[in-house]
């Protein structure tokens, strides 16, 4: 990564589904080592700009660069980490918390990926940092919201992804878990990785975040929590004066 | 004592029994490695698809007089991609899309069957032939076992990513659309290599009953590998040798007998079993923090 590049950036990205416009010209810079939320109601183009980030989406226009580079060479080089929303996850899938975590490292692994005493030393330090190195073998269902939560932050430690992508990271996790998380998501900023988090959880973000984002299609502001969490500027893209609490 | 082992033994004298043992042994255990995959997806429908659609493909294989293997498996993985295409350039949902393209290649299948000489049986195509299979029966299904099996050997943690989570093998530059493509070329050969042993129309139970069976009893994928070939292999031993003793039909009885498993492990699994459950439920703990 060259320096001062930006850890994200995005120029005029525009999606649509038919006739549905998800993202409308979307112009974002996050620069590295920081904690972004990405705020907005369901339908505002969150989930669609981190599927486009994540490459599991082709935008119909506009420009993405993660890290200094393209976004697929980032990718490859590991540097990129997605900790998926609860509801996307098989919970009853027959597999336990090492299994999960040493998935981070298959891209560094040879084509058979069987892990090394290097990956299972890294797979043990991560599992142990996020707390969980008594439940390492434990099926992953098996877990409470906040250590399933914590399991998938280790496999992005397991993997020293540069760029973290979170969806939805509290849903389903209780305030005890909740300080525990953004306490570690901390210390990977600290380390100069960058965070970007997807929630409606307006609550949590002056704790959790350096600076906030707020999409509805395009980005209707953008800066600290502060300056995003006014209520005229979360009038006009909630629709409404917000409350201080959970929005849905 | 002596009348168990010569209800054990006495088949063996026989070679065409020997050789149904063998078949119904080698496929057995592929179809049961694969369907652990295919349970957790959750791609049922489309192994009964793959499955009927290969009908007109072992029919002109017949025809032209090449291995009836080729055939299938042209048509299997023909199936599949036309699927794909009705699915992505149609309004048509997937399941609509597969029930469209496998019922009407099986009704191709049967439209040629009725349309060549009678030495194509279209019943030892439907409902297997295993106390019937030829040599080249067996060199194919030998062959195209130890293929499966190296392929899967090679890549089973990725295909294992692709199952539980293709946006993280996505976000670290795995191509998840080509894990899903090699696993649905396997999927097309371990139905042919399934056709000899219980024919088309019970495949689809060969790549789904191990599966879930073994699901229902275990939590860590290894021990559901082990536990799905033990169950199937099982299944096809017994299937077999019951259907020497009682003159019945050989597809049918394996295929009754996983079922019979299933069933058990369904009431009784200590961990996910229907009465099984029941009788732990007071015992279960408690995690610390309730999800959501």
């Amino acid at each position: 990564m060259s320096a001062g590049s930006d850890a994200v950036r995005v120029r005029g990205l525009t999606v649509r589904y038919g006739e549905v416009l998800a993202l409308d010209d979307v112009d974002l810079d996050v620069a590295p080592g920081r904690v972004c939320g990405l705020l907005g109601v369901n339908g505002s183009g969150k989930s669609s700009l981190f599927k486009a980030l994540i490459g599991t989406l082709r935008p119909d226009r506009g420009e993405i660069v993660l890290l200094g580079r393209d976004p697929a060479a980032a990718r490859r080089a590991g540097a990129v980490s997605y900790v998926p929303q609860a509801d996307a996850v098989d919970w009853a899938f027959p597999v336990g918390v090492t299994d999960v975590v040493t998935m981070g490292r298959y891209g560094r692994m040879g084509p058979m990926r069987r892990p090394k005493q290097a990956d299972r030393t890294a797979v043990a330090g991560a599992i142990e940092r996020v707390g969980l190195t008594d439940l390492a073998g434990r099926q992953i269902g098996a877990l409470s919201g906040g250590q399933r939560k914590r399991a998938f932050l280790a496999r992005a430690i397991a993997q020293d992804a540069s760029l973290l992508l979170l969806d939805e990271p509290f849903s389903g996790v209780d305030k005890g878990s909740e300080a525990t998380i953004v306490a570690l998501l901390h210390a990977m900023r600290d380390e100069g990785r960058t965070v970007l988090v997807s929630t409606h959880d307006l609550a949590a973000v002056p704790d959790l975040c350096d600076e906030a984002v707020l999409l509805a299609r395009r980005v209707i502001a953008h800066g600290t929590p502060e300056h995003v969490l006014t209520p005229d500027v979360l009038a006009g893209a909630f629709g409404a004066p917000p409350t201080r609490g959970r929005a849905a | 004592m002596t009348g168990v082992l010569e209800w054990v033994l006495a088949p063996l004298q026989f070679e065409f029994m020997l050789r149904a043992l063998l078949v119904a042994v080698v496929s057995g255990g592929v179809c049961a490695i694969l369907s652990c995959w295919l349970t957790l997806i959750g791609w049922s429908l489309l192994g009964d698809a793959v499955s009927h659609a290969v009908l007109p493909g072992v029919v002109l294989s017949y025809i032209i007089g090449i291995p009836f293997a080729v055939g299938a498996f042209v048509f299997g993985v023909g199936a599949v991609g036309l699927i794909g295409v009705v699915r992505r350039t149609s309004r048509v949902k997937e399941d609509a899309a597969i029930g469209v393209v496998f019922t009407g290649l099986f009704a191709l299948g049967i439209v040629l069957v009725s349309r060549t000489p009678s030495n194509t049986d279209l019943t030892h195509i439907l409902f297997g032939n295993l106390l019937g299979v030829s040599d080249s029966d067996i060199v194919q299904v030998l062959v195209m076992s130890a293929v499966t099996l190296a392929i899967v050997l090679v890549k089973r943690r990725d295909l294992t990513l692709f199952a539980f989570d293709p946006t993280h093998a996505h976000a670290i530059g795995l191509s998840p659309r080509r894990l899903e493509a090699l696993l649905l070329g396997l999927l097309a050969l371990t139905v042919v290599i399934a056709l000899q042993a219980v024919g088309i129309v019970l495949v689809v139970a060969m790549l789904i009953i191990p599966g879930a069976t073994a699901y229902l009893l275990t939590d860590r994928f290894a021990t559901m590998l082990a536990v799905a070939a033990a169950v199937s292999i099982g299944s096809s031993v017994a299937g077999t040798y019951l259907s020497f003793h009682a003159d019945l039909s050989t597809g049918g009885t394996i295929v009754v007998s996983q079922a019979g498993v299933f069933t058990l492990a369904y009431l009784f699994s200590p961990s996910h079993g229907i009465l099984g459950r029941w009788r732990t439920r007071r015992a279960v703990r408690v995690p610390e923090e309730r999800p959501l």
